[in-house]
């Protein structure tokens, strides 16, 4: 039953996703921009890590495209509030998991479709990675934007407004970013903000893509990127259900 | 027979000033195919009550029985018997009018083909046939209401909640919905719960009124019933008996609930 509530509800979104062609294209604007105009920036400057700087910089912003965009997936929801959509669901006996999920999944989904879009865009920029690589890194896309799209919509049921909710985002997504080091390795930077990047668990998702990017499949990087993906999106999954579950949330 | 059953029910709100008793213990029953008209000023609990009753806010005392299922050991069990239309509505301005009713139907577990039969049928019952390819967002007032209405029904319930079912409708579409509750409890044998402010509408359309105030049930009875024993007359007005149950005339319909 799980299953059918959940592929209902994703097929309920994903319609809504498809019908708004603004949503699915200018959400990769941002990494676009960073790849056109930072990008050509970094060629040939000493970035500490193996490979090009486009197996660099790529990986960093597959990742960003999740942060940001599954970040802000809570938006919908405060509108589904709104106009009354969300309790009309909650009083349907479909699973409250399915409510989350099926919503998930359709951001997972579309961040990994634009994940798509960017590494094509990057390939004609002068990337070159190897195929299992890129796949695992969109593996990686779709499971941080599984976590960070149900922190979002648990977050959202618990605020009232847009604005209340932006400012929170905003305020956690920047220094994730720059403590991840998406833009650039943090071994460039001194050990302090080494050893402070190591304590956000985007750090190990960054450095796992990074290796997968470069052809390093069996390594400690990817070894750490893989456990804590997978924590965070069971310990996200399961706070948003609890969100979700819980009457008068 | 009763289908609704609850005693003591109560929820008290944490706030930042402290424990806020929104309603402090509701004792009501509603027998099978009854119209039952829920009425109160402003903050009286109304809306808290129906929202417990529906499973949107856990009780925090007292016990509930709805359409045969307990209401805190069943929750799913009461969502499977129940409709419930809120004030504001519920659906997706940019969807379709048949798709909201078809998807309406499969979160009730209908397969594909009965909940597309369903969606045509309640469609044809509440005059929405010919708009069923229409944009919600495209719909007026009480076409919208319509559409609300016929998506609490999607299951066939046994109960259906309608919280403030004619708001900000102009007087026919309120007549028009009100004689639609009525063929839904002569056709179906649905009972009937509904939140107003509208004292004519209670009067109307309602076999049994229950009025809360302070979070309590503070007099129940036929419209008649109440105004013969509140206003001195079956012929007075129920604002005559409301003010002398209460003390206070209803709030506006439009005035925003507090803290409920």
């Amino acid at each position: 039953m799980l299953l059918h509530d959940t592929a209902l509800v994703f097929g309920r979104y994903a319609r809504q996703t498809l019908r708004s062609k603004f949503q699915i294209l200018f959400g990769i604007l941002m990494p676009l921009l960073y790849l056109l105009f930072f990008g050509p920036l970094l060629t040939g400057l000493p970035l500490g890590s193996a490979g090009d700087s486009w197996q660099v910089l790529v990986p960093g912003l597959l990742l960003q495209l999740g942060l940001f965009g599954a970040s802000f997936a809570g938006f919908a929801i405060i509108i589904d509030k709104s106009t009354g959509v969300v309790e009309r669901m909650r009083v349907t006996p479909v699973s409250r998991l399915a409510l989350l999920l099926g919503r998930v999944l359709r951001d997972a989904l579309l961040f990994m479709f634009q994940a798509v879009l960017l590494v094509l865009a990057a390939v004609a920029m002068g990337l070159r990675a190897p195929l299992p690589g890129v796949l695992i890194g969109f593996a990686f896309v779709g499971l941080l934007t599984v976590s960070l799209a149900s922190l979002s919509y648990a977050l959202a049921m618990k605020v009232g407004t847009p604005q209340e909710f932006g400012p929170v985002i905003n305020s956690l997504t920047m220094p994730s970013m720059l403590l991840s080091g998406l833009m650039l390795p943090m071994t460039l930077g001194p050990g302090w903000l080494d050893v402070l990047s190591h304590l956000t668990p985007f750090r190990y998702l960054v450095d796992a893509v990074r290796d997968a990017y470069v052809g390093s499949y069996a390594t400690a990087h990817m070894l750490y990127g893989v456990l804590v993906s997978l924590g965070f999106a069971a310990v996200s999954v399961t706070v948003g259900t609890r969100v979700f579950r819980r009457a008068g949330a | 027979m009763s289908i609704i059953s609850t005693a003591g029910l109560a929820r008290t709100f944490i706030t930042k000033a402290g424990p806020v008793e929104a309603v402090r213990s509701i004792d009501m029953t509603v027998a099978a195919g009854e119209i039952v008209g829920l009425l109160g000023p402003n903050g009286a609990g109304k809306t808290t009550t129906l929202r417990m009753l529906t499973t949107l806010l856990a009780p925090t005392g007292g016990a509930a029985t709805v359409a045969g299922c307990d209401l805190l050991a069943d929750p799913a069990g009461v969502r499977k018997k129940c409709g419930y239309v809120a004030q504001s509505g519920g659906v997706d301005p940019h969807i379709s009018v048949r798709e909201e009713l078809v998807t309406q139907g499969r979160l009730y577990r209908l397969g594909k083909a009965a909940a597309a039969s369903r969606a045509a049928e309640l469609a044809a019952g509440l005059g929405l046939s010919e708009l069923l390819d229409r944009k919600t967002a495209t719909l007026s007032g009480g076409q919208r209401r319509r559409l609300d209405i016929a998506m609490g029904l999607t299951h066939r319930p046994a109960v259906l909640f309608l919280d403030e079912p004619t708001t900000g409708l102009d007087p026919g579409s309120r007549t028009d919905l009100w004689e639609l509750v009525r063929r839904l409890r002569d056709t179906y044998g649905t009972t009937v719960v509904l939140t107003t402010h509208y004292l004519d509408e209670a009067d109307a359309l309602a076999d049994r009124l229950v009025v809360v105030d302070g979070g309590l049930v503070v007099a129940e009875g036929t419209p008649a019933a109440l105004k013969t024993r509140y206003a001195g007359s079956p012929d007075a007005s129920l604002q005559a008996a409301f003010l002398a149950i209460t003390g206070r005339a209803p709030a506006p319909a439009d005035a925003a609930p507090v803290a409920v």
